[in-house]
């Protein structure tokens, strides 16, 4: 009976195989269908009654039907890269994210510091009150953030009115509790011994902190401002609440989605998506030095104590 | 290594130390001296103190009450950053993102020894801990083994006036355990330095040390030679403890020329060398190598007991056989075997034999420990 089996076994496989093609196709095809049409000429009607030597200068509105294929052309880049609304907002936002993703980072660091040296009844109840930021919807922090920021002016003389810092500090509020719950669960594992260690052969606290615990924390730190950069670049719901009159990339984007979208957006979105690779890269390749040898690691326990022998 | 103060005659002294975990007393009152260049063992069940003392001695906790001198000098209070010991950690606690010479080196990095003399030095540790060529490597590239050496080697190379080792071999297989044994042993022969060595086994302790104290509840119930703690084992807790013990219970019956006897309820009287109080309710314990089994029965001789045989083992050499004595005592005897032995072969459970020991087998043992003085 072994051959109808075994082609049972690799019908599986190839039911498999299919099974996860079509799952990456969900996941993937928007994106790359996304990318595509940033290439997308105007539909001919639209080109037919155009006298001009840029096709991208059509105004919005007439373009026509720009959800089939109508031809290539770049020139879309060229006018996402000058759009006068566009490239100031994806710049706050970038500027904001870095802000709070910095910011949260540092404050994430410190609590998941702290909370590993804290005893049990300090512990329990601050970590609870962490994550109840993460799990509370959005919506309620921004109402609450907006209310708050807006109140405290009353109070407080120099606190900023709603706008870019506004937006900032909401965000630090999620992004802090995701940083230290990122780092914390590297810290988790690592128990105290290794700084016991360092204190042993002679540094002292501020030594061992800075030549062990930092560099192990390294990876969890680069992750947790990573994280909290993404999730504030891309946030719509708490900047639409205290953004004031400051623009970021996503509220234009869906303001500009009323009015009509051009490739020109697609285009950004697809530099964009580059940006993210390049940058993902980046932390792989920073982080890549560890995972190395931890997949060595099980390779070599095999064949070293052999080997010692 | 700022603390190399007075010379004195120990480098390491517990003046009745006391610590508490909230109700919990780890070590309570604990008193021990560790001679210059000794290897002393810890050695006790989990839970026993041991691992505190060795940690209190390190720095890592501070006791609550008594005096812990190193070198001379009074070191409570002191960071362990500030202490002239080492420590070879449980998990080697080796740092994953230096390479192997960068950990063995950080000690003298932390103290501004410079770059090339303290990697010359990193190596010739490494030589001596017997690992060289993986330098370059990430611990985590190493086996258990040889991030053991790295551990050993990072500590050793500092020239601590004490190195203190908390179970170091407790990771390893058997096999590499007995090498590691006869070279820690080896290693602490070459570089003159004192070892306190915490472990749970008492084969490691018996084999490698100078000395044992063993430990139970926080205290320790003896402290000596392992042929002082083997043979004449102070308290039934040690007896029990490092290797096996039968133990029989009774009144002392009679002293008399440095002898005394010990009757048991099952009307059994072993009669030892040694000084007891007349009138006393005993204990004594007799290793199982040390009973035999004869063909004898004679009833009212002194120092054999009849018993029935519940099981017999082969154990290659020795032939191993519980019994249990008429009170319902089970008692271990060991014997040697030479060859085709047709009586210990004709033993079957059920039978009954006759147990016999020398007089100066059987040790008394208090109940708790007393006061020690060397």
């Amino acid at each position: 009976m072994p051959r109808p089996r075994r082609r049972r076994i690799v019908t599986a496989k190839r039911g498999f195989t299919l099974w996860a093609l079509c799952v990456f196709a969900f996941l993937y095809l928007p994106i790359a269908v996304m990318a595509l049409f940033a290439f997308n000429k105007p539909s001919p009607a639209a080109l037919a009654g155009f006298t001009g030597s840029n096709v991208c200068d059509i105004p919005p509105t007439q373009l026509g039907n720009l959800t089939v294929w109508n031809g290539f052309t770049t020139c879309w880049f060229n006018v996402g890269l000058h759009d006068p609304t566009y490239i100031p907002a994806i710049l706050t936002s970038a500027r904001i994210a870095a802000g709070a993703a910095i910011v949260s980072t540092l404050l994430g660091l410190g609590a998941a510091l702290a909370l590993a040296r804290m005893n049990k009844f300090v512990r329990v109840p601050f970590d609870s009150l962490v994550y109840l930021t993460l799990v509370v919807p959005e919506i309620v922090i921004a109402v609450a953030s907006l209310i708050f920021f807006v109140q405290l002016r009353n109070y407080v003389s120099f606190f900023p009115p709603l706008g870019a810092w506004t937006v900032f500090l909401g965000q630090v509020v999620f992004g802090a509790s995701l940083a230290m719950l990122v780092i914390r669960a590297r810290f988790v594992g690592m128990g105290d011994t290794l700084e016991e260690a360092g204190y042993d052969l002679g540094s002292g606290r501020l030594a061992t902190f800075r030549q062990i615990t930092l560099p192990r924390l390294f990876p969890a730190i680069l992750s947790a401002g990573l994280l909290s950069f993404t999730f504030s670049f891309d946030d719509y719901v708490l900047p639409a609440f205290t953004n004031g009159t400051t623009n970021t990339w996503p509220i234009v984007l869906y303001s500009a989605v009323r009015f009509g979208i051009t490739p020109a957006v697609n285009a950004l979105a697809t530099l964009m998506l580059l940006a993210t690779i390049v940058v993902i890269a980046i932390a792989g390749l920073v982080l890549r030095r560890g995972r190395v040898s931890a997949s060595i690691e099980t390779e070599e326990t095999a064949t070293a104590p052999v080997a010692m022998r | 290594m700022s603390s190399r103060g007075t010379d004195s005659a120990y480098d390491v002294e517990f003046r009745t130390v006391t610590k508490r975990f909230g109700n919990l007393t780890a070590v309570n009152a604990v008193s021990f001296q560790v001679r210059q260049g000794e290897f002393l063992s810890l050695l006790g069940p989990s839970g026993c103190g041991k691992t505190t003392s060795l940690r209190m001695i390190a720095g890592f906790e501070q006791p609550d009450e008594g005096e812990i001198v190193i070198g001379g000098v009074d070191a409570v209070g002191t960071p362990p950053y500030r202490r002239d010991v080492n420590t070879v950690f449980q998990q080697y606690a080796l740092f994953p993102h230096l390479t192997v010479l960068d950990n063995v080196a950080y000690g003298m990095k932390q103290k501004g020894v410079g770059r090339s003399d303290r990697y010359q030095r990193a190596r010739e540790a490494l030589e001596l801990v017997r690992l060289t060529g993986r330098e370059k490597h990430k611990p985590s590239m190493l086996s258990g083994g040889q991030q053991q050496r790295v551990a050993l080697a990072r500590a050793l190379v500092n020239r601590p006036r004490v190195l203190l080792l908390d179970e170091p071999l407790g990771a390893l297989d058997l096999k590499l355990r007995k090498e590691m044994q006869i070279e820690l042993t080896r290693i602490q022969g070459e570089v003159g330095i004192t070892f306190i060595y915490v472990t749970h086994d008492q084969g490691e302790a018996l084999s490698m040390s100078d000395r044992i104290a063993v430990m139970s509840d926080g205290v320790i119930e003896q402290l000596g030679t392992p042929a002082e703690i083997y043979d004449r084992p102070r308290t039934a807790f040690v007896a029990d403890f490092i290797g096996e013990m039968n133990f029989l219970e009774g009144t002392v019956s009679r002293t008399e020329d440095g002898e005394y006897d010990v009757t048991t309820a099952g009307g059994v009287v072993v009669r030892a060398r040694g000084e007891a109080t007349r009138g006393q309710a005993v204990k004594v314990g007799i290793r199982p190598a040390r009973m035999r089994i004869t063909g004898a029965t004679d009833d009212g001789v002194v120092n054999a007991a009849r018993a029935a045989v519940d099981t017999k083992m082969y154990l290659g050499d020795e032939v191993q056989v519980v019994a249990t004595l008429g009170d319902g005592t089970q008692v271990v005897i060991r014997e040697q075997r030479a060859g085709a032995d047709a009586p210990h072969d004709a033993i079957r459970p059920g039978d009954p034999i006759t147990i016999q020991w020398d007089r100066n087998a059987p040790v008394l043992l208090a109940e708790t420990p007393t006061e020690q003085q060397e």
